[in-house]
């Protein structure tokens, strides 16, 4: 029992103690009772729910008293049958293409303004990353008044100019646009942030050496800021692509998918079939393909980006 | 002809004067050192010559060049930073010809120089690595390196040898000399160290509080210091500064620790420390209210507590002004404030809590 209190094994090492007391067992429960309640959670809400998700893709979807039979690959061949399920793919790679090189640029854009001496920059801060506190919901609502045809800000706006209204969110051509936007403006102040932390590690010194040497702001920001940014970029870049397969609320709000399923993204159309159309065997056989695909792009990053960039 | 003429320069932030009124000359190919205490402006000054600052009032003339107002890259100098400043994730090949990229020099000439200065500097076999794999020592190099590949006529050094440790210190500060002066360039070098000036410098500013205390040859310097500031900062350990007896209150006397001579006869003192550094022995003694160093050759045996006799040649003796701390020559000659000869040599005011040894 003595090897349970900690002064105990404060004193003497363990090894000592084991071949004394022979208590090796109690310092393993010990060990385990200590990581059991991180474990558990892990388990039940995060290993558990994935092999099971799995399992579930392989399976019917039970009804009423008809139970789940092992189906093996029909869930498989009937997503790839599946007109919608292309397109959420489609839209998703567009969403995708579009947002994370936006929001990248546009947070090392700030970073790099607000890292140099310019009048008002706590209040700039403040305001770039504004964005990032608010939930999405409430940005989504901020957003539909936006594009709210008629008398939302933007139709007021361009009201000033020609006195046709636009239904934003109700046109094919534009409504996935209006979606990237929102996504846009509520992640780069969150990656800003990192770029900001970064660029403050850069020692100033280097930019006045550079100078020296001749070399032009661009040059300076081609040749050093950029590289020695890249080990941030890697990690903004990974999160910005979960960001892109993750974040649905906004559609939720505002477009519901349509019109015609031009903003249907992967796990909306997830959220669709198991939650809606109840049909949970075929939400496993997407939600799977959607866990491939993003393992696969994260482990493409490490894979290919890591042996590029220089670490301190 | 002078390669860098600095004139009447100052530099304030505010209401801080970081420099003022700053004038000297440089002649082509001389190391110039700016020494001195930290926060003197000394760096500063080094930082007005690259244009990395902006002037508040003066001129600087780069050979006959005014560059007052031109940019860091139309000087054409070079300079090696405290931290060398050298890229992280380039090479030490794409450091040294970071420069030549920018300035599109053809790269038959790049592959030229840059085995030159690698040959030059012994970086040959380092010139894959990356900064992070080097020693600090290597480091330097690189940033020498990547200074001298420029051959530009002027190259300043901010505090270059700081972050090494004693003996690279001394090794890298003979091979400085040497480069410096086997390429012929004007070099404006900032220390705090004053070895470090004394043994590089052709002439060396000492700076104090943003202005210029004395600018003269080394071997001048410590002959001469043209003031109680001067006399201390220059010398291990410094010069000794007393004041004068019969007490006037307005003059103090100096001498260096190895003009002292400790012996039998002579003001007697007690000896409080000894401190043997192998050639030579710094001996401590007390005398009332005042120490004094001395310096003696070899292994002194003075003990601890042991009363020792001080004497010194009258010639050994620099003189000062109490209240404005400069260099009094007029005084040497009168017979009235001789504190030379061991006879009449200086009694030390017996209360006097002020200490002459810092």
């Amino acid at each position: 029992m003595h090897g349970v209190e900690p002064l105990a094994v404060a004193q003497p090492p363990p090894q000592a103690q084991y071949a004394r007391g022979g208590s090796a067992l109690a310092v393993h429960i010990y060990g385990w009772l200590l990581l059991l309640p991180a474990a558990v959670l892990l388990v039940a809400f995060t290993h558990y729910p994935a092999v099971q998700t799995l399992i579930d893709s392989f399976y019917s979807t039970p009804r009423g008293r008809r139970g789940a039979v092992f189906v093996g690959l029909d869930n498989y061949q009937t997503m790839l049958a599946d007109p919608v399920f292309w397109r959420a793919l489609q839209n998703n790679v567009v969403y995708a293409t579009s947002v994370i090189p936006l929001t990248i640029a546009l947070a090392l854009a700030m970073a790099l303004l607000i890292n140099g001496k310019i009048a008002g920059r706590p209040f700039l801060r403040l305001s770039f990353f504004t964005p990032t506190v608010l939930p999405m919901i409430a940005v989504a609502n901020i957003w539909l008044f936006f594009y709210s045809p008629g008398y939302g800000l933007l139709d007021q706006i361009l009201g000033l100019f020609d006195s046709s209204t636009h239904n934003w969110l109700g046109d094919e051509h534009t409504a996935l646009g209006c979606l990237i936007a929102v996504a846009v403006w509520k992640d780069a102040g969150f990656f800003m942030i990192f770029y900001l932390a970064a660029l403050q590690q850069i020692s100033p010194q280097l930019a006045e050496a550079a100078a020296l040497e001749g070399a032009g702001r661009w040059y300076f920001f081609r040749r050093v800021t950029f590289p020695l940014l890249m080990p941030t970029t890697l990690f903004v870049l990974v999160n910005a692509v979960i960001n892109s397969f993750r974040l649905v609320d906004h559609i939720v709000v505002m477009t519901q998918g349509g019109p015609d399923n031009t903003t249907a993204l992967l796990l909306f159309y997830i959220y669709e079939v198991g939650f809606k159309f109840w049909d949970t065997a075929y939400a496993a056989t997407l939600t799977v393909v959607l866990l491939v695909l993003l393992a696969c792009l994260a482990l493409g990053q490490f894979l290919i980006l890591d042996r590029r960039i220089h670490y301190q | 002809m002078s390669q860098i003429s600095v004139q009447n320069v100052s530099k304030y932030w505010g209401a801080t004067r970081a420099v003022e009124n700053v004038s000297f000359d440089a002649v082509a190919g001389s190391l110039i050192v700016l020494l001195g205490p930290s926060g003197c402006g000394k760096s500063t000054t080094l930082r007005l010559i690259a244009g990395l600052e902006q002037v508040t009032s003066g001129r600087i003339f780069l050979g006959s060049q005014d560059v007052t107002a031109l940019p860091p890259a139309k000087r054409r100098i070079s300079m090696v930073f405290q931290s060398y400043a050298l890229f992280p994730h380039l090479t030490v090949a794409e450091n040294i010809l970071f420069g030549l990229r920018v300035r599109k020099v053809p790269a038959v000439e790049r592959t030229r120089r840059l085995n030159r200065v690698a040959a030059l500097l012994g970086l040959d076999s380092l010139l894959e690595r990356k900064p992070s794999q080097l020693s600090g020592g290597q480091q330097q190099r690189v940033a020498l390196g990547r200074a001298i590949i420029a051959e530009t006529p002027v190259c300043l050094m901010d505090e270059p040898l700081s972050n090494l440790d004693a003996q690279l210190r001394a090794e890298m500060r003979r091979e400085i000399r040497t480069l410096q002066q086997q390429l012929g360039i004007t070099m404006v070098y900032v220390t705090h160290d004053q070895s470090e000036a004394m043994s590089m410098a052709d002439w060396v500013i000492l700076m104090r509080n943003g202005r210029i205390e004395q600018a003269a040859r080394p071997e001048d310097l410590y002959a001469r210091p043209a003031s109680t500031f001067a006399a201390r900062f220059i010398g291990t350990p410094p010069m000794n500064i007393l004041p004068v007896v019969p007490n006037t209150g307005d003059l103090l006397f100096g001498i260096r620790p190895e003009h002292i001579i400790l012996g039998d006869t002579g003001i007697p003192a007690r000896v409080q420390s000894a401190e043997f550094l192998g050639a030579d022995t710094i001996v401590t003694c007390a005398y009332g209210g005042q120490t004094l160093a001395a310096r003696v050759p070899g292994k002194a045996a003075f003990p601890t507590g042991a009363t020792v006799g001080v004497q010194w040649h009258p010639e050994n003796l620099h003189f000062f002004d109490a209240a404005s701390g400069l260099r009094r020559d007029d005084v040497a000659t009168s017979p009235r404030e001789m504190p030379a000869s061991p006879k009449n040599a200086p009694s030390f005011e017996e209360k006097r809590t002020c200490f002459a040894q810092k």
